[in-house]
């Protein structure tokens, strides 16, 4: 059985060990052919970016994932592996996770019950844990009994949110499910439990097969099921019983009766694994179940935070890799937004068919905030979630790279400039033709000449190797001579400034000036030498 | 008939339960317990001390290690081998064992075993291609011995015995502190049922919770109960084992008891070589007169100095060597540590090797067949030996030279270094004369250089050093006169302080 509420038709997969706590979790899962949507055998994993840290850092990640997952370490896990994979997401993923995500939004409460279902039946099992993993089979058996009895009423409460709270569930996603769970988790399945659970108690006695092996010792034993006594009474009559022979065990022969348990475990090994395997599958179906719902519970989270501080989200319009797409309204830095706890500014580009934006423009005027809030979105449109915006829509992407200016290594400027071009080279290493790179004033720790013409040539290439480019830059040389070139496929946009020096913080679409305003910030920073100057 | 792979004919047959005097001095003891190591089941020293002196029996031998050179006659010698341990095991276990029914168990294995092993050596050598007579023979012993009547019934006694143990099938009801032995009736599985209950929610990657059981072989007393239970519930399969095992006790055929172990010796031999042949040292066949004495070897080495080095991945030094016309004796000088004692040993272990019918280390060599091999290496002092060093010396020399013969070869090491240089020079030139008088080839490592020119049948040999670094020894030895210029002008040149040197330092 599958939940399948990220993939139509796999499993979503936490790969690296996570807290003790989700071991459950991490296992392997095969896919089945429970569902009938397109059950392919896959083999794919998602896998997280190569970049997984320079994107954790330069979009400040982590402040995202938090107000996600509310200081629960695994909604932070699973957050961070489903936004971070999301880039390998097709169009129709997308469109699938939006449709149980707008379900979930509109069953909030439902939604967080099943959850919560989950996460406890997994916590009640963890105490058995001990016990299942005894080298005794008989306390193995009785263990795992105990933990299917808990999990047979999980599954009951289960199976009743499916039968009775289905109809107001519109997704594809959370329909198959819970037709899943209604066809099978029927009555017939509990009864068979129920009769194993009985019989495995084992009040007429253990019966064993065996067949010779090394040294005559007893091998292949297997527990048989005694022949019930439907027979009738000629049967019983003429059909002889098997012949046996008996023996009784001496009241003090205590050797003797730890040799017939130990002879009793190798006929029930087999039906305690089975049984604890079983557990443990259910386990599993539950873990996933908690690991796949964790990611919207993680967007509810957000969704209630953002709601809070009074901020819009919209479900975004992703469109195909090969088109150029990007254009939005009142797109704002979610990070922004929650760490200020406040509204912030948004900005509204329109840059369909673009394949490459300059920023330039004012110190402190909001150029880094924007460059973050499109790759914060790029990220969340591909994960399935909603976007910090008032519309957006834009060309999915394969792979998304920032190169931000780092700040170490500021005593050598060679060295830092090597270093920059060390993670160029990484990029190279891995980018596509449809992927998206971010700039940050990248190359600029060598003379402006130099620099602009690194960066010229670098960002030439990848224009016309397909990559969209946003660039942050200072570099004038590198920003006018795109803007003098008059490229169809460039928009140049530039923090704003009035005149009086105060920052709007928005961006408008303008060429690129020769100064950044360093004079403003020198002059707001330095305010006290100035004074004294003066004085 | 009977048949060795050993030795061309069994009256041949000859063990050594000592090792010979000179084993210790040539490091042959050290070579020989590397060789065996492992093999200790075999006991397989007492031909390792067993020399030959007859050419053909020698020849017998290197044929049929070229044989075992073809690694698929190898293969099939080490899964013989292989199976026949097994066998034994088998055999010891049953030994061991309490019950009666157990025994029979591993005793019917052990011969199975035995059976399969034969079987498939005469199978497989009849599809080799042998040229050796030894291999030859123990195919043509093999083909009639596993078509005998007596082999062939035993095949199928035992191929049957086993085949109606292993159709036996029965069941064991426990309840509480009693348990019923009867016959299994196809009762269904009940792991089975149970886990198809919830196949659905089958993944990938569950645990395995199956507990660990013992494995020893023994059983304990309520095994050995149901056991006697079983062997009621089917008396006929159970006294046919036990009459199965009293015909049978003497199973094991005595030349094929034989063979399995007297090829160890080949076996242990090949697979020592084989860590050099690793490190790209060439091993030979060496060519055997007993007449002529124009004895060579090219890229001979010490096998007992290798074996220590050859893990240490230094470089192992290889030496060449030879004898013509009237040439008898190498004397050998140099530097200390240079290889002289070494190339002494090689010499040793090179005639005697061969003289087992093995191939010996170096890529090509003609070696003499020896009636005698003696040696004198100096001794540490005895505290009990009254005696002093010199004239215990004096003794030990006039003892080898009372043996040796004309078709002996005498290796002597720095003798006579307790006393003074006349004495020695003296009592050495005596003990060369006599060797040069009896014509037999000798090895003499001495500090003395006037005795490297003492007759034509010496021959000057020396270790040499690396000009540049006089420290470093090349452990070479060469033929060159003994003037022990090279070691001391090449130490010159080290400090800068020859005449040329000189004269270019010093500044008038």
């Amino acid at each position: 059985m599958k939940t399948f509420l990220l993939y139509q038709d796999r499993d979503f997969e936490l790969p690296q060990k996570l807290s003790a706590d989700d071991r459950a979790a991490t296992r392997t899962f095969q896919v089945g052919s429970r569902l009938s949507l397109a059950a392919a055998s896959f083999d794919h994993r998602q896998k997280l970016p190569s970049n997984e840290d320079a994107l954790m850092q330069d979009l400040e990640l982590t402040t995202l994932f938090n107000a996600m997952a509310l200081g629960d370490e695994f909604l932070f896990e699973v957050a961070k592996k489903a936004v971070l994979s999301g880039l390998s997401n097709d169009v129709e993923t997308i469109f699938y996770r939006q449709d149980i995500l707008k379900d979930c939004i509109n069953n909030a409460t439902l939604v967080r019950e099943i959850y919560a279902t989950a996460v406890q039946a997994i916590e009640s099992e963890r105490k058995s844990y001990f016990n299942i993993f005894s080298r005794y089979t008989a306390s193995v058996l009785y263990s795992a009994i105990e933990v299917l009895q808990m999990f047979v009423g999980t599954l009951k409460k289960l199976r009743r949110i499916a039968g009775e709270q289905s109809i107001q569930f519109q997704s594809e996603g959370f329909t198959a499910l819970f037709a899943m769970l209604r066809r099978e988790l029927d009555d017939q399945f509990f009864a068979e439990i129920q009769t194993h659970l009985k019989n495995l108690k084992f009040r007429d006695g253990v019966l064993i097969s065996a067949e010779l092996g090394k040294g005559n010792k007893g091998i292949r034993y297997i527990l048989r099921k005694p022949s019930e006594n439907h027979r009738s009474w000629i049967d019983r009559v003429f059909l002889q019983k098997p012949a046996g022979f008996t023996f009784q065990l001496h009241p003090r022969d205590e050797n003797g009766a730890k040799a017939l348990s130990e002879l009793q475990a190798r006929g029930t090994s087999l039906v305690a694994n089975a049984v604890a395997q079983s557990a443990e599958h259910i386990l599993n179906f539950l873990s996933m179940l908690k690991t796949e719902l964790a990611f919207y519970i993680g967007c509810l989270n957000l969704r209630a935070r953002l709601t809070q501080i009074g901020e819009p989200i919209c479900f975004p319009r992703p469109a195909p890799a090969p088109d150029r797409q990007h254009s939005f309204h009142g797109l704002y830095d979610v990070c922004l937004a929650l760490s200020m706890k406040r509204k912030v500014m948004g900005n509204d580009v329109r840059a369909d068919d673009k394949k490459l934006v300059i920023i330039t423009g004012a110190n402190q005027g909001g150029k880094s905030t924007f460059l973050r809030s499109i790759g914060l979105a790029q990220l969340m449109m591909q994960s399935g979630m909603f976007v910090p915006a008032d519309s957006f829509c834009a060309n999915i992407c394969d792979r998304l790279f920032t190169h931000y200016k780092r700040e170490e290594d500021v005593s050598m400027k060679s060295g830092k400039f090597d270093e920059e071009l060390s993670r160029m080279n990484e990029i190279v290493d891995h980018i596509t033709p449809n992927s998206i790179v971010l700039f940050n004033e990248s190359f600029a720790a060598t003379n402006e000449r130099e620099g602009s013409e690194i960066a010229r040539q670098i960002v030439t290439a990848l224009v016309e190797k397909q990559v969209k480019v946003f660039f942050v830059s200072h570099l004038y040389d590198f920003a006018r001579g795109f803007y003098d070139e008059g490229l169809d496929s460039a928009i140049f946009l530039r923090a704003e400034r009035q005149s009086d020096g105060t920052r709007t913080f928005k961006l408008i679409e303008g060429e690129p000036l020769d100064t950044s305003y360093g004079e403003d910030l020198y002059k707001r920073i330095f305010k006290k030498e100035e004074k004294r100057a003066l004085n | 008939m009977s048949f060795s792979i050993l030795f061309p004919s069994t009256e041949h047959k000859k063990e050594t339960a000592q090792a010979p005097d000179f084993f210790a001095d040539l490091n042959l003891d050290q070579v020989v317990d590397a060789i065996t190591a492992g093999k200790e089941e075999y006991n397989l020293k007492p031909f390792f001390y067993t020399s030959l002196h007859d050419a053909d029996l020698i020849r017998y031998r290197q044929e049929v290690i070229q044989d075992l050179e073809n690694s698929a006659l190898f293969e099939v010698v080490k899964s013989f081998a292989e199976e026949m341990r097994a066998m034994r095991q088998h055999l010891a276990q049953a030994d061991k064992l309490y019950y009666q029914l157990q025994k029979q168990s591993w005793f019917l294995d052990a011969v199975d075993i035995y059976c399969d092993a034969v079987a498939s050596l005469a199978h497989s050598l009849s599809g080799l291609d042998v040229k050796s007579r030894g291999f030859a023979g123990l195919r043509e012993y093999l083909s009639s011995y596993s078509q005998s009547a007596a082999f062939t019934m035993l095949v199928q006694e035992t191929k049957k015995v086993k085949a109606d143990l292993a159709s036996v099938q029965y069941c064991v009801l426990i309840k509480g502190d009693r348990f019923t032995v009867r016959n299994y009736t196809s009762e269904a599985d009940y792991s089975a049922q149970v886990e198809n209950t919830f196949a659905k929610f089958k993944q990938a990657g569950v645990k395995d919770y199956r507990a660990k059981f013992p494995t020893e072989p023994e059983m304990n007393h309520i095994e050995a109960k149901v056991l006697e239970f079983v062997s009621q519930l089917y008396r006929e399969i159970f006294s046919e084992l036990k009459n199965y095992c009293s015909r049978n006790n003497n199973y094991l055929d005595e030349t094929v008891s034989a063979f399995d172990r007297e090829v160890q010796f080949y076996v242990a031999y090949l697979e020592y070589m084989l860590r050099f042949k690793k490190a790209q040292l060439s091993f030979c066949y060496p060519q055997v007169s007993d007449r002529d004495k124009q004895i060579f070897a090219n890229e001979a080495f010490d096998l007992a100095l290798a074996q220590t080095i050859i893990n240490e991945k230094s470089s192992i030094i290889c030496n060449d060597f030879y004898l013509k016309g009237k040439e008898r004796i190498f004397v050998v000088s140099g530097p200390n540590q240079g290889g002289k004692t070494t190339f002494a040993r090689m010499f040793g272990q090179l005639h005697f090797l061969g003289a087992l019918g093995c191939p010996v280390p170096g890529r090509e060599a003609r070696l003499f067949l020896f009636d005698k091999l003696l040696t004198h290496f100096e001794k540490e002092e005895n505290i009990k030996d009254l005696r002093g060093k010199l004239e215990d010396d004096l003794i030990r020399i006039h003892a080898i030279l009372e043996q040796a013969g004309p078709n002996s070869i005498v290796i002597i090491n720095e003798i006579f270094t307790s006393t003074t240089a006349n004495d020695a020079l003296f009592l050495s030139k005596k003990v060369l004369q006599r060797l040069i008088e009896l014509d037999s080839l000798s090895v003499c490592v001495t500090f003395i250089e006037e005795l490297a020119s003492l007759s034509d049948k010496t021959v000057s040999v020396a270790s040499t050093v690396i000009p540049e670094n006089p420290s470093l020894r090349t452990f070479k030895v060469v033929r060159k006169p003994a003037d022990g210029l090279a070691y001391a002008i090449s130490i010159a040149e080290k400090y800068r302080v020859t005449y040329r040197d000189l004269r270019a330092r010093i500044h008038s």
